[in-house]
Parts: C-alpha cells; structure tokens; sequence
C-alpha cells in the first residue's frame, strides 16, 4: 500500500509552534510521539537538520545507514531516519515538498570559500549555527555528522553528477517528522547566498509541535 | 559606485553559480585523467616503507605524514574497504563525504579527484586509481546489514571503525560517513541504488595521497550492497610508500577553481 501523508492537525492543537527567522538555528528536545512539522513559509528554502538521541547523544542521525535501509538517494514520505546505532529515530509521515536531501552536508564558513572565493568565508553558513546550539546541550564540532537537508533539491546523476539545484518547494509546503524516541532536533534555517538552495535569498520557516492523538 | 540592491546581488551569485556549474561538470580545464592501467604505476622498491595484509572482516588503522601515500589492493576483486580517518593535529577535523561531492559537484571518485575534510582542506587524493567504481553514499556494513544480509552476526564495518577509533582515545561521537573503494554502487534516474559487480576486477588499486598529517582506518568488510557473503571475502593488501612530488601540474592539484582554492588553505597549514 503507497504511504499516505497523515491527516493534517490543526496549527491551533500544536503545544508549540515558533517562527525561526531568515538564518538562524532553532532547537528543541522532542518526545516519542511528536510530530515536528516544519513549514517552507516562502518556499525555495533549505532548512538543515540534526537529530540525537536525548537519552544518549552519541547515537545521532546517520544519513549513510539511512540511505542504506531505504536503498535509494532521497528523502521523502516514509523515509526512516536511522541512528548510527541502526535504530529508527524518526519517519516522515507527511510530505508536501516530494524531494529532500541527506548527501550534500551542510555549509560551512570554510567550506564556502573554497567553493565560491575567500570573501564568502565570512558569510553565516550553517555549521555556524550548528556549533552555537548544539553548545547547549553540551556538544560540539565532534558531533556534526551528515545532515538532512528539508527542501534541498540536489539530484545526483547516474554518472555521479551532484548538483545543489532550484529547490521545488512551493510557498508552504511542508514536511512532518513523527518522532520514534526522544530526540534533540536541531535546525539551522540555511543562511546560503551563494547556491539555489534558498533561492539566493534566505527566508524564515515555521515550526510546529504536535502531541500523538489521544488513543 | 552605488551599492548593489539585493535583486542585484542574487542575480549576480546565480551567475557565478552557473559559471562554477558549467566549470566543474562540462567545459571542465582539465578533462580527468584516464583509469591506471593494472600495471601502469609500479612503486618504486625504495619508496616502499611498510606493508600490511588486512584478512577480509578486518580493520587496519595507519598513519601517514604529508605527502607520503598508501596503496590499497583488492587482491582477489572480490573486496571492498571502507575508510575514514582524521587530521592528526585536530581530531575533530575528519574526512568529509558530503563536502567531497559537493564540491567536486560530483559522487563519482576516480583518478584526480581528491577527498575533502570538514574545514575545507584537501585530506586525500587519488593520484592513481585503475578501479574508479567507489562509494561516497551509501557507507560500510554495521552489525544489522549483516544480520539482515547472512542471518547471522559477522564482522562489519561499524564495528571495526568503533573499536579502530576507540585505540586511538576516540569514540562512537568521531566516526563520520565513510567512502569505499572497490564498491560499485550504481544509482538509477529515481536514486534506487544498484550493485556492478562487473566492475570489479582481481589486482585493482588506489593509491591515495595524504595531503596533511593524518590517521586512516581500512575496513576490509563486504559493502552492504555486495550480495557476496562474507566467507567469499579476501585480503587487501595497504602499502605505504613516498608518492612523486607533485609537479605544478599535479592532475589533482589543479582539477578545478575549487580544488585549487582547497589546496591553497590546506598548504598554508604547512607553511
């Protein structure tokens, strides 16, 4: 049977829901059960993603054990997201977007002047944001493994070709991941000016929190 | 002159966007050298300066200075070794899967590409490679691919990366996504992931320069997508030896603006 998105709750039933301003992180320990809903508010804008385990932090998301279960490049709709420790953290129960990314990282500071020139090393990326909030819950550079990019559009060609793209995300689509442990969620709202992945204009995005529906 | 107006500014990113696009996969300077041939670089017996023969499900971590290179043979054609490793100077600095594609704007390793860390600096690169089928997506065997795979527990990767990592006072939090070589991972128009086992040859190598002080780790493991079992594993076999000195025009030195860029931050960490 195809996956089917979840029903849509109602933005007013969230226990949470927060405006994360144009390149900036945001974060948030999430219990099994929840649904963090994250909303493309303009469309075209890459959100990067982290995900550890709340009880043991160095069991985080793993985009290669991902990848391998699903057996193929992308995420989307019933996607899994595997630990390292090869146990489901998460699934995608609704998708609007279609096409999300898990093998193209996130940008850095050093990383963006290699690709683009010495100048763009001094442009918020990222890893910036990434360092910043995971210092709160006492991590660091160490635990920045492969992300998850939601609404990052990167086809990889048969012949290898990798290519950050237009994204396809309309103004409001959104993505719903269902937590399946508790999780420290962690966001940066990409900052990138250099690429099409924000359609060289980064915008805010919304989130919601959701608790599971009342058995 | 007057300031740019942002419409200004993303219009003229896009471009240079489009530029590095058109550089890095089509109009390239500098079109990837051909494949090594089988027999095409032997190494000279007195570069030669250790050796060491990796039984199939084993790990082998190594330790190379700058501009020295290690050779990894798959003997029998019928392995694949996964590797990660770190900068020796900062630990936390590691080989990068997802900046090494991206930046080379492809996933497809071969002779002149080069293997990115996380701060933009060159770790690795390719000088000779006769096998060009190797993996930056997918990752090494853990202990439920093999599982799932045999039916029974089996040495994997993971775990030789846990405890190749945990000798060396790190832990599960440093072992980043993994490259294999010998792996012919294949991906179709949808991204569904395939296995060639057609391109794997007996003898095939890569000779990999360190471009920093680093430690690597080999996993000579079964790649999860090689529908061999693992008793039909062989040896690898990881020469370490002093590469050539690159000339100015070292293929990977100079395959890209890029690349070239990554090369000029990681030779001022030796300056």
């Amino acid at each position: 049977m195809p996956e089917q998105n979840a029903p849509i709750p109602d933005p007013a039933d969230a226990v949470y829901s927060h405006d994360v301003p144009a390149e900036r992180p945001w974060s948030r320990l999430l219990k099994r059960g929840q649904t963090l809903r994250i909303v493309d508010i303009e469309g075209q804008q890459a959100v990067d993603a982290l995900l550890y385990g709340a009880e043991n932090p160095a069991e985080r998301y793993s985009a290669q054990d991902t990848l391998r279960v699903q057996g193929s490049a992308y995420i989307g709709l019933g996607t899994r997201l595997i630990s390292n420790e090869g146990r489901v953290m998460a699934r995608i129960t609704a998708d609007s977007c279609g096409r999300h990314d898990t093998s193209a990282g996130c940008c850095s500071c050093e990383s963006n002047a290699v690709r683009f020139g010495a100048p763009a090393r001094y442009q918020n990326a990222c890893r910036e944001n990434f360092l910043l909030e995971l210092s709160r819950y006492g991590l660091a550079k160490r635990d920045i493994v492969a992300n998850l990019n939601f609404f990052m559009n990167v086809p990889i060609e048969p012949s290898g070709d990798f290519t950050v793209v237009d994204g396809i995300s309309a103004p409001g689509n959104h993505v719903d991941v269902t937590m399946e442990m508790d999780v420290i969620f962690v966001l940066s709202n990409c900052p990138q000016i250099n690429n099409p992945c924000n359609g060289f204009n980064p915008t805010p995005v919304r989130v919601h929190v959701w608790d599971p529906p009342a058995a | 002159m007057s300031a740019m107006t942002k419409q200004e500014i993303a219009e003229a990113n896009r471009r240079r966007y489009e530029d590095l696009r058109a550089a890095g996969q089509g109009a390239a300077p500098k079109a990837l050298p051909a494949a090594t041939a089988l027999d095409g670089a032997p190494i000279a017996p007195g570069a030669v300066m250790g050796e060491e023969t990796v039984p199939p499900g084993w790990y082998h971590t190594v330790r190379l200075g700058s501009g020295e290179a290690l050779r990894i043979v798959d003997t029998s054609g019928r392995s694949s070794v996964s590797v990660i490793g770190w900068c020796e100077k900062d630990m936390s600095e590691r080989l990068n899967c997802a900046d090494t594609a991206k930046i080379q704007w492809s996933a497809a390793l071969s002779k002149g590409r080069v293997i990115l860390t996380d701060m933009g600096h060159v770790f690795l690169s390719l000088i000779e490679d006769s096998s060009g089928a190797h993996d930056l997506l997918v990752g090494g065997s853990t202990p439920a691919s093999v599982l799932a795979a045999y039916g029974e527990p089996a040495r994997n990767t993971r775990d030789n990366f846990l405890a190749a990592a945990s000798k060396l006072g790190l832990g599960l939090r440093d072992i980043p996504p993994s490259v294999t070589f010998f792996a012919p991972v294949s991906l179709d128009a949808e991204g569904c992931f395939g296995w060639n086992a057609d391109r794997k040859r007996a003898g095939d190598f890569v000779d990999l320069r360190a471009e920093m002080d680093l430690v690597l780790v080999l996993s000579n493991c079964a790649h999860p997508l090689d529908p061999a079992r693992p008793a039909d594993g062989g040896p690898v076999t990881a020469v370490r030896h002093r590469a050539p000195l690159p000339g100015p025009d070292d293929p990977c030195r100079t395959m890209s603006p890029e690349i070239a860029r990554a090369f000029a931050f990681t030779d001022r960490l030796h300056a």
